[in-house]
This record gives structure tokens, C-alpha cells and sequence, in this order.
């Protein structure tokens, strides 16, 4: 009885520690914004600085002189700027989050695509590899990402920003429709 | 602002970004397929609380004189293309930019190749970007325009109504969320 208690009382403190609530951390996000706004004037914001470090990658591609002539890239020359080091926290903070709370683990196969398309892992990376073109082409069209679009557009009440986040809900939840169907 | 606070601030920025992202469950790819197929809503409360929280904190910051807006381009064509390829990527992918980063670093290997499929993406935009902004980037562009000034509905109505809206919508869901584990 005992035991059973103590392990009880132990995997509650431990789903405590891993799940917070999604509207604390919405909160967290949202005052993380106040930050950006008014200490950096820089708000939370992804793709741009992904599309600086993408022409580095883009030399080896498309060789030194097509990524100095391109006029991108001359409008948005590789510089480790405020953009830049930002993306480079992400993955430092989800880390430490991920290893405190104990949930990191290697994974190859999400479940859900799993359940959906089977255990075949060059499945799933020609599926994450397409997608990724997809969604960094989309990002850089409409101007912005979930974060600088979605969320520091959001809030700031811009046209553009509601536009995208209409259209892409919209879009996402036809194309998961289509993706999820019941064969 | 000192050299160190460049990049030692947005390293910090984006630090509480990625563990606040890894601690609102929105690294793991699950949660977010999941969203669209309206399983799981953390996604829309991590945004909606977000979007409430940091407006009403940034149009008091902007009132006091303390930062200024930083409003996307609204053109219009552009970003709802790039929205709904946006929208698709992000299904097919499991990710947006943000998390995708996050989840790289808590183990999923299949958010690493997306990335790369990212960095193809941004490269297909620089190389089509000269023929995009004769065609499509100046269609319907309607500049930095913000929902208040298109409206003449002013900001903190739009304000109440956003947040009244999310907290009824929030209530309904967490309503029935708890309805379906309770049956």
C-alpha cells in the first residue's frame, strides 16, 4: 500500500515537472514578447535568420558567385545578428528542458505518422524532408513563421499576420483531413 | 548595448523560447499533427495565451512610449500562398521553423532532416525571388496596415474580444476534454 502511494505520489511530482500548462507557457511567451519589444525592439521571430544561415549552405549548392549576385541574399546578407544568435537558444533551451524533465529520447518514427504510414523510416524522412522544403518556401513568401507571423503579428493586430494564420489553419487542418482519412 | 549583450541576450532569449516551446509538449511532432487533426489543442492554447498575453502587454508598452510596432508587409497574394504551402509543410513535416529546432536538439532525428529540407526551401526561394517579386510580392499590397486601422475598431476592443473569445473557446475545449476522460 505504501509502495503504491510512493510511486503514485512520485509520478504525479514527475507529470508536474515534464507537462506545464499549455496556457503558462502561452503566458511565458507572451511576456518573453514584452521583452523582445521593448528591450531589443527584435520580436520573437524564426525563418529570417533561417534564411541568413541557409545561404551558407547554399555556397556548396549553387556555388560563391550565384549566393553573392543573388538579390535574397543581397537584401539579407549572412550576419550573426540578434536574429541569428536567437536561433541558436532554441535548441539549447529545448535541450536543457528536455534532458531536467527527462524526455529526451531518440526518435525516428513519430507515433502518429506511425499509426498512419507504418515504421518505415525512409518514409518518414523523404515525408520531413519534402515538408521542410514546403514549409521554409511558404514561411519566406508569406514573410514569416509561425512566431513572427503567427505570434508577434498576431499580437500586434496586423492584417497580414491574421491572413496567414487564417490561411494557415485552414489549410492545414484540409490537408490533415486528406492525410488522416479513414481508408 | 555591449557587445556581450548581443549575443548573449538573444542566446537567452531564444534559450527560454525553445525550453518554454519543450515544456508546452509543442517539440513533439505528436502534439502538433495532432492539433490539426483536432485531437489535441495545446498548440491553439500555447498560441491563443500568447497572442492575449503579449498584445495587451506590447499596446501598453507602445502607449507608454516604450517600443514601437513592427508590422509585417500586408501583401495580400503572397502571404496567403505562402500561407497555405505553409500550412501543407507543416502537416507533412510535423513542425513549424521554431519547434522543429526544438525538437532537434530532444532527439528527433527525422526534425534534423526537415531542417535540411528547410535550408533546400530557402534556397528555391532566394533562386525564384527575383521572378516572385515582379509577379506576386507587389499584388494586392496593402503595406504595414494593422487590423485597428482597416477597422476603425480600436485596439483594446479588439483586445477584449480576442481575449473573451479564446477564454470562452479555452473553457469549452478544457470542458470537454475533461467530459471525454471522465467517459
Amino acid at each position: 500500500m505504501t509502495t503504491i502511494t510512493e510511486s503514485y505520489v512520485r509520478e504525479a511530482k514527475r507529470a508536474a515537472r515534464i507537462d506545464w500548462s499549455p496556457y503558462l507557457v502561452g503566458a511565458g511567451i507572451g511576456l518573453l514578447s514584452w521583452i523582445a519589444f521593448a528591450v531589443f525592439g527584435d520580436p520573437l521571430g524564426v525563418t529570417t535568420a533561417y534564411s541568413r544561415v541557409a545561404s551558407l549552405f547554399a555556397v556548396p549548392a549553387i556555388g560563391p558567385e550565384a549566393v553573392a549576385q543573388n538579390s535574397y541574399w543581397k537584401s539579407m546578407p549572412l550576419k550573426w545578428d540578434y536574429g541569428v544568435w536567437f536561433l541558436v537558444g532554441i535548441p539549447a533551451g529545448a535541450f536543457l528542458s528536455a534532458v531536467m524533465s527527462g524526455t529526451w529520447r531518440l526518435e525516428l518514427v513519430p507515433d502518429v505518422w506511425k499509426e498512419r504510414f507504418g515504421p518505415s523510416i525512409a518514409k518518414r524522412f523523404v515525408g520531413a524532408f519534402l515538408g521542410g522544403i514546403v514549409i521554409m518556401y511558404g514561411a519566406r513568401l508569406a514573410g514569416g513563421c509561425t512566431s513572427g507571423h503567427g505570434i508577434s503579428g498576431g499580437l500586434q493586430l496586423a492584417v497580414s499576420s491574421w491572413l496567414f494564420l487564417a490561411v494557415m489553419f485552414g489549410t492545414g487542418l484540409g490537408i490533415s483531413a486528406l492525410m488522416f482519412r479513414k481508408r | 548595448m555591449t557587445a556581450m549583450m548581443t549575443i548573449l541576450g538573444p542566446l537567452l532569449m531564444g534559450g527560454a523560447f525553445g525550453f518554454l516551446l519543450q515544456r508546452g509538449k509543442v517539440t513533439n511532432c505528436n502534439v502538433i499533427e495532432n492539433q490539426f487533426r483536432l485531437r489535441d489543442f495545446t498548440v491553439l492554447k500555447v498560441m491563443g495565451t500568447a497572442i492575449v498575453v503579449g498584445g495587451i502587454g506590447v499596446l501598453l508598452l507602445v502607449d507608454t512610449g516604450n517600443t514601437k510596432y513592427y508590422v509585417k508587409d500586408a501583401n495580400m497574394l503572397a502571404v496567403a500562398l505562402g500561407a497555405a504551402l505553409f500550412g501543407v509543410g507543416m502537416v507533412v513535416y510535423g513542425y513549424c521553423p521554431g519547434t522543429a529546432l526544438g525538437a532537434i536538439a530532444t532527439g528527433s532525428v527525422h526534425a534534423l532532416v526537415g531542417a535540411l529540407g528547410m535550408v533546400a526551401g530557402a534556397i528555391l526561394y532566394a533562386l525564384s525571388f527575383d521572378w516572385l517579386k515582379a509577379h506576386v510580392l507587389n499584388v494586392w499590397a496593402l503595406g504595414k496596415v494593422r487590423l485597428p486601422d482597416v477597422t476603425n475598431i480600436p485596439d483594446i476592443a479588439w483586445f477584449a474580444v480576442l481575449a473573451v473569445g479564446a477564454a470562452l473557446f479555452f473553457w469549452w475545449v478544457e470542458a470537454s476534454e475533461a467530459k471525454q476522460k471522465r467517459g
